[in-house]
């Protein structure tokens, strides 16, 4: 890497530094603390009271009158976190990887006044298995906040196109 | 595949194999018309791994075993109006469930009179009052009769009439619903509905009977979850209670013991009170009860269940003593059941109103669909409840339903080997048992898959 060493973690941010370059770069190392098994600075980069989402049809209004592929607390993802680590984790023999494909993010909106942003991107998502290969392919939306000087989820919310279909198991994180 | 079994054990199956005339020669199969090499699979205490992994016990399957037995197809709130339709297959067949214009539920088969072209191809749609194929325009009124084609007058002095063509859409003729639940068996052998589920249909009218109204209406959705299994791996798991505390540990062990550190008085969040339960000590399984019935049928949780505990929903209790009155609401809500098999392609939950449907798709290939229910006149708190376990437990994300389909696939693999062709059933069998109409038993008994054996047998066999 030879530009910004851009820590997603920053601190002391003010709505004024949040440039587009910003938003962007969070994204994807947000992506890359995935594919590289980060799991626990991944789940720092969530508020308290965010959700992770994964609904059921594209255009899902909630997550709790519907049912959802996921749709999880800070508590839920610590236990998938967490279940992770256990030698008993039977479906991880041997272990998953995960590898994120993103677009350039676009930023669908700014409001820098209550300190939010929606980015979107869209991706190509694989999990590998052994000799098993599985792609996944849709839109991710990042509804980013300024929490303590910095940039948090508040939701990710994650748009399978297929995701009304008959999926196979999906063991990381999209 | 070689009739030869490398072990001592268990020789009958080939053995009967072999007695077949056309065992043993190019081209012929080794299961097609020979009931005795079926029946030979399922001793009481024991079943052949054939069962489960060989692809013309599959065929056979559909053929036969799916064709004689009632299989669910639907709720008929999901077609609340007349020309409202589904889609569905049973047996291998296309079936179109839909609502005929004087508001029965009729079950067509899914293909055109004329050249067998599929009518619909949605999962669902409303067709108003008939189907129109999409080839040739032929018409079909929503109880299968043939309406009209174009250019009638070229079918002058053929034999069209005398053929099964003009005859409309083929129907199904056994349809039977229970609280809402559509079910249908495609042949005519075999013994009809109350029969066939007799007093297991208690678990549904509990599950209705859970609604103020009595009424129950599918919502939240549909999950689909591939397995790479064969479908009876499924079927035999749900009133499994000796694997939980195993299968589990990674998940809701891990559940309970990130929960250990919260003070006792945290408030307790509903996903952890749908997890730790899975972690219940073999004697909380044991004392449990499973209970099975004749062809097939049966469910765990005969006297409490891991669903026993939730926290109460006091508007919904309000609502209940309103609707029922003390004796009848505690009689309604003491039922916690766990897991209900209708043998062989539903299970449901009666407490938490979500079911999961088996669809067969090959011999080593199951699609399992969890659907969920609200109780008309509850509050959304109950929705809310059942969501949350469908998703926590049924979802192809789930992290509880990653380790019990690791387990089947493992079956399904681990099968292949040699030195054993036999799946051992043993656990707490009674030679007594066969025979009997109503057994409740220990709920770490294996007795509810003996049970679907005796059925498997009977109706795989009924019409060879």
């Amino acid at each position: 890497m030879t530009t910004t060493a851009f820590d997603p973690h920053a601190t002391g941010l003010a709505p004024a530094d949040v440039t587009e370059r910003r938003l962007i770069d969070f994204v994807v190392r947000e992506a890359r603390l995935l594919d590289e098994k980060r799991y626990a600075e991944w789940n720092l980069l969530f508020t308290d009271d965010a959700y992770y989402w994964v609904p059921l049809t594209p255009d899902q209004p909630d997550g709790i009158e519907w049912t959802s592929h996921l749709y999880e607390d800070k508590l839920l993802r610590e236990i998938r976190i967490e279940r992770l680590k256990s030698p008993r984790a039977f479906s991880q023999q041997p272990p998953t990887r995960s590898h994120h494909l993103l677009q350039t993010p676009t930023v669908e909106s700014a409001d820098p006044a209550s300190g939010t942003w929606v980015v979107r991107s869209e991706f190509h998502y694989t999990e590998s298995q052994g000799d098993e290969l599985h792609l996944f392919v849709g839109t991710c939306f990042h509804h980013l906040v300024l929490e303590g000087g910095s940039l948090k989820m508040k939701l990710k919310r994650v748009n399978l196109i297929n995701s009304d279909a008959a999926l196979p198991a999906v063991q990381l994180f999209v | 595949m070689s009739l030869a079994e490398p072990t001592t054990a268990g020789r009958t199956t080939a053995d009967a194999a072999s007695r077949h005339p056309d065992a043993g020669r190019p081209g012929r199969t080794r299961y097609r018309d020979n009931p005795e090499a079926v029946l030979a699979l399922v001793q009481p205490d024991r079943v052949h791994r054939d069962l489960y992994i060989d692809p013309e016990i599959f065929e056979l399957e559909q053929q036969h075993f799916f064709a004689n037995t009632w299989n669910y197809v639907g709720h008929d709130s999901q077609i609340p109006k007349a020309g409202d339709w589904i889609r569905n297959e049973i047996a291998g067949q296309p079936l179109i469930v839909v609502r005929h214009s004087d508001d029965s539920v009729r079950v067509l088969m899914n293909r055109c009179a004329h050249k067998g072209s599929r009518l619909v191809s949605a999962p669902c749609g409303n067709t108003g009052r008939h189907f129109r194929c999409p080839y040739h325009a032929w018409t079909f009124r929503t109880d299968g009769s043939l309406l009209s084609m174009p250019l009638k007058n070229g079918y002058e002095g053929t034999r069209l009439h005398e053929c099964e063509a003009a005859q409309g859409l083929a129907t199904v003729k056994n349809v039977r619903l229970h609280r809402g639940f559509i079910f249908v068996k495609l042949n005519d052998a075999g013994p009809g509905f109350e029969e066939y589920f007799g007093d297991s249909l208690s678990s549904i009218d509990n599950m209705a009977d859970r609604s103020p109204e009595g009424k129950l209406e599918i919502a939240g959705g549909c999950l689909k979850f591939m397995h790479g299994c064969n479908w009876k791996m499924f079927v035999e798991n749900l009133n499994d209670t000796m694997h939980p505390m195993v299968v589990h540990e990674s998940s809701a062990g891990t559940a309970k013991r990130m929960w250990l550190d919260k003070p006792p008085d945290a408030p307790k969040p509903m996903a952890i009170e749908q997890f730790v339960p899975f972690m219940s000590e073999y004697d909380f399984f044991e004392k449990m009860g499973v209970r099975v019935f004749p062809n097939g049928h049966s469910f765990s949780g005969v006297h409490f269940s891991i669903h026993s505990k939730y926290s109460a929903i006091p508007a919904y209790e309000e609502a209940m003593l309103k609707a029922y009155g003390p004796e009848r609401t505690r009689e309604i809500l003491s039922l916690v059941r766990h897991n209900t098999v209708y043998y062989p392609n539903l299970t449901i939950k009666g407490a938490i109103q979500a079911i999961r449907v088996a669809r067969p798709i090959a011999v080593d290939k199951t699609l399992v669909e969890s659907w969920t229910f609200r109780l008309v006149g509850a509050p959304r708190e109950l929705l809310h409840r059942t969501t949350m376990y469908s998703r926590l437990i049924n979802s192809p994300f789930s992290v509880v339903g990653h380790d019990d389909l690791n387990a089947y696939r493992g079956i399904q693999e681990g099968l292949h080997a040699g030195g054993n062709p036999w799946i051992s059933l043993h656990r707490n069998h009674d030679p007594n048992e066969n025979g009997l109409q109503d057994l409740t038993c220990v709920g770490t008994s294996e007795v509810s898959m003996r049970n679907q054996y005796r059925a498997w047998s009977r109706y795989m066999t009924l019409t060879m």
